[in-house]
């Protein structure tokens, strides 16, 4: 109150009426109040539609899938159609097949990309992938399927071609989601590394190459990761690339040049299936590829947390903590994530 | 260019045992073991001029750093100082547009030689920066061996011994020994910018630049860095970038002055201070300017 600052100083003499600085009507203030109170409500309003769906969402698949959800859920095959009991054991294992792999061409092509244009490239080359990741960014999933159908599914489609339906062109596809999604993220925060640590290195004699993956990638490895992350949480969900390419499957068949199915095929199948005890299962499937995303989530987090426990305040900036955050509360609506700060 | 300029006429080019035996005569660096003529000269930088595209950073600067020294530049900020220095070890050449002209002779052998690879220079001169930068991924010990290991040393005892020897150096062991696996951004910002120091100097360069390594230090941080430059000259020849006329006084055993990217004035510190032979030098040492 007392500070000395020239607001809470004694008011000088002044002429009565006369405004002085710093000091407004009892009526302008409460405007100002009103408007700083608006705002604040707006925003608050906002972040809780963002909230909500999510909280909807989880809340009613839980109440229409949980009493679906038992051991031969996990464990069996579907069962004919019109029978009630049987499982989904084929989709869970052909949704980890299909996601690992599309993890295993998407993550990496989307990483070294990101290193390529933030260590190597000169900045038009670098403002021409950005661009181009941008725009793919915004293709919707079902052309990738239409596209890795032309390419790997029609019989004359490229020299690559299988001819018929395959868990590889449903990878692909999904790769191919993800690769412009894992550039832009990495890119992001390895741009967030400070210049410091490249001269550093530079000075040291170390190769440009070693640069980028020992101590640039690797510093920023929780940003990527986490971005890693997100794309993985994206395409665990798609589905309409992979009815054109994965085909689905009812068997337990899980040769990679074979039909293959997925939990969000399954989904689709069951919900506009006419059968009761189906659509009962499509719900239970629903819960189940939500608790994956997000134990997959709260998992990798966990096992990537701070090895090196920091004095507290020493480390001012956190790299990627901003993108973490945000990547997290994206797939988990933030309602299991503590954000950090 | 050069030949009308009073500036660079001043400098003491080709008289490098001249210098020396300057140097040797200087009380500040007494403790200095005589050096002998042949190796007097450790960087021999010739009518250098560096552009960043348009703009002219440094101007026909020519100038003999003796080895086993601590040579200190100086200069306003804008003077081409740290581009000088940076251009020392080819660093500058990571600046989009940046040109240079001229040679850079290290212990005889041409730095900008088109076969010469800038990662071999670069381990030969190392560099401390005005930030302290330990990678934050890394412990104390790692942050140390880290140029070794990326330069493919495996040898853990090797490393082991590199490691020691590197901190003893850096007057860091007796702080950090029983702390190694600690990560190096735990230490305070002093203690920071000396395993920095370590870490420069255990892949055992030959010369050591130091771009303002104690501007973000307090003073008692700084008295040690400077004290180990004391130390550290014994086997490296250092060259330091100050923005503080007395650490410069403080450390240097020779002192180049800068100004609008030329070298006004290059000779033993307390002869540049005491009687500089440039109007310019007297003017910024004097506080006129800058």
């Amino acid at each position: 109150m007392s500070s000395g600052i020239a607001l809470s100083t004694p008011p000088p003499a002044t002429p009565p009426g006369a405004v002085r600085v710093g000091q407004v009507s009892e009526g302008l203030r409460r405007w100002r109040k009103f408007k700083s109170a608006l705002v604040a409500g707006l925003c608050l309003t906002c972040a809780l539609i963002v909230v909500t769906p999510l909280a909807l969402v989880f809340g009613y698949l839980v109440i229409k899938g949980v009493g679906s959800i038992n051991l031969d859920f996990f464990t069996k095959l579907p069962v004919p159609h019109g029978e009630t009991g049987g499982g989904v054991v084929h989709a869970i294992v052909g949704s980890f097949i299909l996601i690992g792999l599309a993890a295993l061409v998407g993550l990496p092509t989307g990483i070294l990309g990101a290193v390529y244009i933030t260590e190597y490239a000169g900045r038009r080359f670098a403002s021409v992938v950005r661009f181009a990741a941008d725009l793919l960014n915004g293709v919707p999933s079902i052309v990738w399927g239409i596209v890795a159908y032309a390419i790997l599914v029609l019989p004359k489609g490229s020299p690559f071609s299988l001819g018929h339906y395959s868990a590889i062109a449903g990878a692909l596809a999904l790769a191919f989601i993800m690769i412009p999604l894992v550039l832009r993220t990495s890119e992001e925060v390895l741009l967030l590394v400070p210049n410091g640590y490249r001269e550093a290195a530079l000075a040291l004699g170390v190769a440009r190459w070693k640069i980028a993956t020992r101590i640039v990638l690797k510093t920023a490895s929780k940003g990527v990761l986490t971005g890693a992350l997100l794309a993985v949480a994206r395409v665990s969900g798609e589905t309409a690339p992979l009815l054109f390419t994965a085909l689905g499957n009812s068997g337990w068949s899980h040769g990679i040049r074979d039909p293959m199915s997925a939990l969000p095929l399954q989904i689709y199948a069951y919900a506009i299936s006419p059968y009761p005890d189906e659509n009962r299962q499509a719900w239970a499937a629903a819960l189940v590829l939500l608790l994956m995303v997000l134990v997959l989530n709260v998992g990798l987090r966990y096992a990537t947390r701070d090895r090196l426990p920091t004095r507290p305040g020493t480390r001012g900036k956190k790299l990627s903590s901003a993108a973490n955050t945000a990547a997290t509360t994206a797939v988990t609506g933030g309602a299991v994530t503590v954000p950090q700060t | 260019m050069s030949s009308d300029n009073p500036a660079t006429v001043a400098v003491p080019t080709n008289r490098a045992p001249a210098v020396s035996s300057r140097v040797v005569n200087f009380p500040a660096s007494s403790a200095l073991p005589a050096v002998s003529p042949t190796d007097a000269v450790a960087i021999d930088a010739r009518e250098v001029n560096i552009f960043y595209g348009e703009k002219h950073a440094v101007i026909d600067a020519t100038l003999g750093i003796p080895a086993r020294s601590v040579t200190a530049i100086i200069g306003p900020s804008g003077c081409g100082k740290s581009t000088f220095l940076r251009c020392l070890n080819r660093m500058h050449e990571l600046t989009p547009g940046a040109r240079m002209t001229g040679s850079i002779r290290l212990n005889g052998e041409n730095l900008y030689d088109p076969k010469v690879d800038p990662t071999v220079v670069r381990r030969r001169v190392g560099m401390v920066f005005q930030k302290s930068n330990p990678f934050p991924t890394m412990t104390i010990g790692e942050n140390v061996t880290v140029g070794l290991r990326l330069n493919g040393v495996r040898d853990k005892a090797f490393l082991r011994e590199r490691l020691e020897d590197a901190l003893r150096k850096a007057a860091l062991w007796d702080e950090v020994k029983s702390d190694l696996a600690k990560p190096g951004i735990s230490l305070s910002g002093g203690q920071q910018q000396r395993l920095c120091i370590a870490r420069a100097i255990a892949v055992q360069p030959e010369v050591l630049l130091m771009d303002e390594p104690t501007s973000a230090l307090d003073p008692i941080a700084t008295a040690k860095v400077e004290e180990l430059m004391n130390e550290l000259k014994r086997n490296f020849t250092i060259v330091i970038v100050t923005h503080s006329m007395q650490q410069a006084t403080r450390v240097a055993d020779q002192t180049a002055f800068f100004y609008l990217g030329k070298l006004v004035e290059f000779a033993p510190t307390r002869e540049l201070f005491n009687n500089p032979r440039e109007k310019q030098t007297e003017a910024y040492i004097t506080g006129r300017f800058g």
